[in-house]
C-alpha cells in the first residue's frame, strides 16, 4: 500500500500566504557574491568604475557547472571586494553603487529559443539556478534530456518550510508565468508527464494550478500531506510518482527532472522579456517580525535594507536565516546580501532562539520514526564516537549516511534535544574525506 | 544591533522534552497508585512513597559521590521508584523497599551510565532482584513476593482443583491478591490510554504483548474464560503498558518493537505454563531487554533508495 513519506508535524507559520509580494525601493547599493550556486564561481566581466545597467552581464559562468550573474540595479561598479558566504569561504564579490535610474541594459531582449539546444543555452544565459534553495544551475539539469532519460517532470510547489510563502505566491500571482514555463518544457523536453506537488495547506495555490492547467492532460496536480519535508527532492519524487531514487543516483536516473515552481515561472517570464535573474521574491517573517511581508528584492540588496523596509525593529534582531527555520542557514552579518537562492529571511529575537538543554538519549526512536529517508540517526551518533576514523567512515557509509538530506526532522522531534543533524553533517564530511583519501590511494 | 547568533539548522525544535515525557509517565501511573492505596490500604502508600523517595535519593547520592551532573530533575528516578513500588506486595518490609530501590537505581541504571544507558528496565530488574533475594526471608509478613494479602494470587489458583477464582469484574477492578499497582486493570488502562493519547507510547506494543498472552493461553488452557483470567491477572497489564514500552530498554526500530512485544508475550506464557514461578511477566520483559540490541540489529529500517539488507 502506498503511503506518503515525510510525516513530521511542524507548525506552518504561513502568515504571509495571503500577501501578494510588494516591491521594495531599489537599494543605494548592492553586493553580489560571484558564488551563489553549486559549482565553479562566476568570473567578473566588469571592473571598478564601470557603469552598468539592469540586466547587464557582470560575471560569466566560471565552468560547466556554473552560472552567469547580472546587474540587478544600474550604477557604478565599486572596487573589488570579497564576502564571507555561508559555506564558510570568502568569495569575490562585485559592489554596485546605484545611480537611482534603474536603467535597463540594451542587451535585455527576448532570447531566441527554437530547439532544445537554443533552449538550454537560454536557460544557462538566464542565470537561473535552483530557486528552491539548492542553487544547482538549472541548465545542467536539462542535460538529462540529451541522454534520453527523462519521461516525467516533477514541479516542486510543496514549500514545506515553515513561514515561507514565496512559492505559494508564485503559484497564485504568477500562474501565467508558470504556465509559460511548463509550455517551454513541454515543447523542448521529451517528458510526457508533468506533475506539480503542493502541500494541502495551500488550497488557493492548488485551485489556481488546477484551473490554469485544466485543459492540459499531460499536467496534474498532486496534493501532498502538510507534513514536513514534502519538498525534499527524493521525498517529492516518491510522493508524486512512487519512484525511488537509488542511493548515489540522480532523479534523472529514474526519468525525473525536478524543478522548483518559481524557477519555472522565472523561465516563462524570461522567454518573454529576456530579463535575466536579477530579483527575488523573499518572505520576511519570523518571531522578530511584527509585520511579515513578501518582498520583491534586487539580488545583492543588503539584508538590513530589506528588514528596514519591512519595519523589523533592529533591537529585536538576534538571528537571521537565509531560508526557513528547518534548513535555513545563519547569516553572518545583517549587511550580507540577498542571494539568487534566497526565498526567505527568517528573523529570530533573543527569546525565540533559546533551546532546551541537551540531555542523554533515551532511545525513544522518534528520530528513526520521523526520518523520511528511513535512516537511524542514533546509529550515526554511536559510530561517530568510535576512535578509528576509517572504521567510522566505513560504518557510516554502510548505514547510508549519504542519504541524509539534513532536513532536520530528527533534531526537531528529539525530546533530548540532541544535535542529530549536526552530527550527520559532520559524519557526511568525514565519509567524503575518507572516500577522497581512498580514491587518491587507488589513483 | 548586537552580533548575530550563528547556529546550525534546524533552528526550531519540538516542545516535547525528556522531562515532560517522564512527567507524563508519572501522571499515567497515578490512577493505578491511587487504586492500589484504596484496595490495599494506607501501607500501600507507604511502600510507594518509600520506593520513590529512595530511588530519587539513590540517584542524587550516586551523582554526588561520582561527581556527575545532577540528573534527578528528569523525573526518571520517580518513574522507576513508583513502578517498583507498584510491583511489590503491600506487606513488604520498608528496609527491603529501600534496598530494592537502591539496587534498581544504582546497580541497574547509574553504574551503566545513567538514563539511556541501562540495558535492562531498572524497576523490573529491581523487582526480580527482590523476588530472588527476599523469597527465603522467613518470618516476614509475606510468603512470596507475588503471593499477597490474605489469599493466593489468581495465577496460582488457576489450574488448582476446587480453587475459587475471583469474578472477572473483581479481576478488572483489582479486588484480589497481587502487587499494589498491578491489580486494578481499569486504572492501568486509564493511564495507558493517557500515554497513548499524549503520543508517549505506541499502542501496538501493549496490544501485541497482551494479545500474544491471550492467544497462547487460550490455546494451552483451551478455555476462553481462563485465557481472560490470564490477561487480567498478574503483572501483565502493568508490564505491557508501562514496562515493555520503556524506550531505553526496547528496540528502537518499529518492527523491532513488535518483535519485542511478541517475544514478551511468548516468554510470559512459557514461564507461566512450564516454569516454577506462577508469574512470568517480569522475567519475560527482562529476558527480552537483554536480546533487544540483537532484535534491533535484525529489524533495521530499510533506507529509501538504500540497498536491501
Amino acid at each position: 500500500m502506498f503511503h506518503f513519506l515525510g510525516k513530521t508535524h511542524i507548525p506552518h507559520e504561513k502568515h504571509t500566504a495571503g500577501m501578494p509580494a510588494v516591491r521594495m525601493p531599489s537599494p543605494a547599493e548592492v553586493l553580489i557574491p560571484l558564488s551563489q550556486h553549486i559549482g565553479a564561481p562566476a568570473t567578473a566581466l566588469v571592473k571598478a568604475g564601470d557603469a552598468v545597467k539592469v540586466g547587464q552581464k557582470i560575471a560569466e559562468a566560471g565552468g560547466f557547472v556554473s552560472s552567469p550573474i547580472y546587474a540587478p540595479i544600474s550604477g557604478t561598479v565599486g572596487k573589488d571586494e570579497s564576502v564571507l558566504i555561508s559555506a564558510g569561504r570568502k568569495v569575490p564579490a562585485i559592489r554596485i553603487v546605484s545611480d537611482g535610474q534603474m536603467a535597463v541594459a540594451e542587451t535585455v531582449t527576448p532570447p531566441d529559443i527554437h530547439d532544445f539546444d537554443s533552449f538550454r543555452r537560454a536557460v544557462q544565459e538566464s542565470g537561473l539556478v535552483g530557486l528552491g534553495g539548492a542553487g544547482f544551475p538549472t541548465a545542467v539539469k536539462l542535460d538529462a534530456e540529451k541522454k534520453g532519460l527523462l519521461n516525467t517532470v516533477v514541479i516542486n510547489g510543496a514549500e514545506c518550510e515553515p513561514y515561507i510563502t514565496s512559492d505559494t505566491r508564485t503559484m497564485i500571482d504568477r500562474a501565467e508565468d508558470v504556465k509559460a514555463g511548463v509550455e517551454l518544457l513541454m515543447k523542448h523536453l521529451s517528458a510526457d508527464r508533468y506533475v506539480i506537488g503542493i502541500e494541502k495547506n495551500k488550497p488557493e495555490a492548488i485551485a489556481k494550478m488546477q484551473e490554469t492547467f485544466a485543459d492540459n492532460d499531460k499536467f496534474s496536480v498532486a496534493v501532498l500531506p502538510d507534513t514536513y519535508p514534502q519538498g525534499g527532492e527524493k521525498i517529492l519524487i516518491y510522493n508524486t510518482t512512487g519512484r525511488v531514487v537509488p542511493k548515489g543516483k540522480l532523479p534523472a536516473d529514474v526519468g525525473v527532472l525536478v524543478i522548483n515552481v518559481t524557477s519555472l515561472a522565472f523561465l516563462g517570464q524570461y522567454a518573454k522579456t529576456g530579463m535575466p535573474l536579477v530579483e527575488k521574491c523573499v518572505t520576511v517573517d519570523g518571531p522578530a517580525v511584527a509585520d511579515p511581508k513578501n518582498v520583491i528584492v534586487p539580488i545583492g540588496t543588503p539584508i538590513i535594507d530589506v528588514l528596514n523596509f519591512v519595519g523589523v525593529e533592529e533591537g529585536k534582531i538576534a538571528k537571521i536565516l537565509y531560508g526557513g527555520p528547518m534548513m535555513g542557514v545563519s547569516v553572518y552579518s545583517a549587511k550580507d546580501p540577498v542571494l539568487k537562492t534566497t526565498n526567505a529571511l527568517t528573523v529570530f529575537d533573543r527569546k525565540s532562539v533559546k533551546n532546551a538543554e541537551t540531555v542523554a538519549c533515551i532511545h525513544c526512536g522518534r528520530c528513526v520514526e520521523h526520518c523520511p529517508m528511513g535512516l537511524t540517526p542514533t546509529l550515526f551518533t554511536t559510530f561517530m564516537e568510535k576512535d578509528n576514523k576509517d572504521e567510522r567512515a566505513k560504518l557510516l557509509d554502510a548505514e547510508n549516511i549519504n542519504l541524509c538530506m539534513e532536513c532536520g526532522c530528527c533534531s526537531f522531534v528529539c525530546p533530548s534535544k540532541r544535535p542529530l543533524v549536526q552530527n550527520n553533517r559532520l559524519a557526511k564530511a568525514e565519509v567524503r574525506e575518507y572516500n577522497a583519501r581512498q580514491a587518491t590511494l587507488k589513483g | 544591533m548586537e552580533k548575530l547568533i550563528i547556529s546550525s539548522s534546524p533552528h526550531v525544535k519540538s516542545t516535547l522534552t525528556t522531562r515532560r515525557i517522564m512527567l507524563d509517565v508519572v501522571i499515567s501511573l497515578l490512577p493505578a497508585c491511587i487504586a492500589g492505596c484504596i484496595i490495599f490500604g494506607w501501607r500501600a502508600l507507604l511502600v510507594l512513597a518509600v520506593c520513590t523517595v529512595s530511588s530519587v535519593l539513590a540517584e542524587a547520592g550516586f551523582n554526588l559521590l561520582a561527581k556527575k551532573k545532577q540528573t534527578v530533575g528528569d523525573f526518571s528516578a520517580v518513574v522507576t521508584g513508583l513502578l517498583l513500588g507498584m510491583n511489590l506486595p503491600v506487606e513488604i518490609a520498608v528496609w527491603q523497599c529501600v534496598i530494592g530501590s537502591v539496587f534498581a537505581i544504582v546497580v541497574v541504571k547509574c553504574l551503566f551510565g545513567g538514563l539511556g544507558c541501562n540495558f535492562a528496565n531498572p524497576a523490573i530488574t529491581g523487582r526480580v532482584f527482590m523476588l530472588i533475594a527476599f523469597t527465603q526471608t522467613a518470618g516476614i509478613a509475606f510468603p512470596t513476593i507475588v503471593d499477597v494479602t490474605a489469599s493466593a494470587t489468581p495465577l496460582e489458583l488457576i489450574g488448582k482443583e476446587n480453587a475459587v477464582l475471583p469474578s472477572l469484574l473483581d479481576m478488572f477492578l483489582g479486588v484480589r491478591g497481587g502487587a499494589i499497582g498491578e491489580t486494578c486493570i481499569l486504572a492501568l488502562l486509564v493511564g495507558g490510554i493517557y500515554l497513548i493519547a499524549r503520543g508517549i507510547i505506541k499502542p501496538y506494543i501493549p496490544l501485541v504483548f497482551i494479545a500474544t498472552v491471550f492467544l497462547f493461553s487460550w490455546m494451552y488452557l483451551g478455555s476462553l474464560n481462563l485465557a481472560l483470567y490470564e490477561i487480567l491477572a498478574g503483572g501483565l497489564v502493568i508490564g505491557a503498558f508501562f514496562m515493555a514500552t520503556d524506550y531505553v530498554t526496547i528496540p528502537i526500530t518499529p518492527v523491532g518493537k513488535l518483535v519485542f512485544a511478541f517475544g514478551c508475550g511468548l516468554v510470559t506464557c512459557l514461564i507461566r505454563f512450564f516454569g516454577n514461578y506462577p508469574e512470568g511477566v517480569s522475567f519475560a520483559i527482562l529476558l527480552m531487554n537483554i536480546v533487544s540490541p540483537y532484535i534491533e540489529k535484525w529489524t533495521k529500517v530499510r533506507a529509501l533508495g538504500g540497498a536491501a539488507k
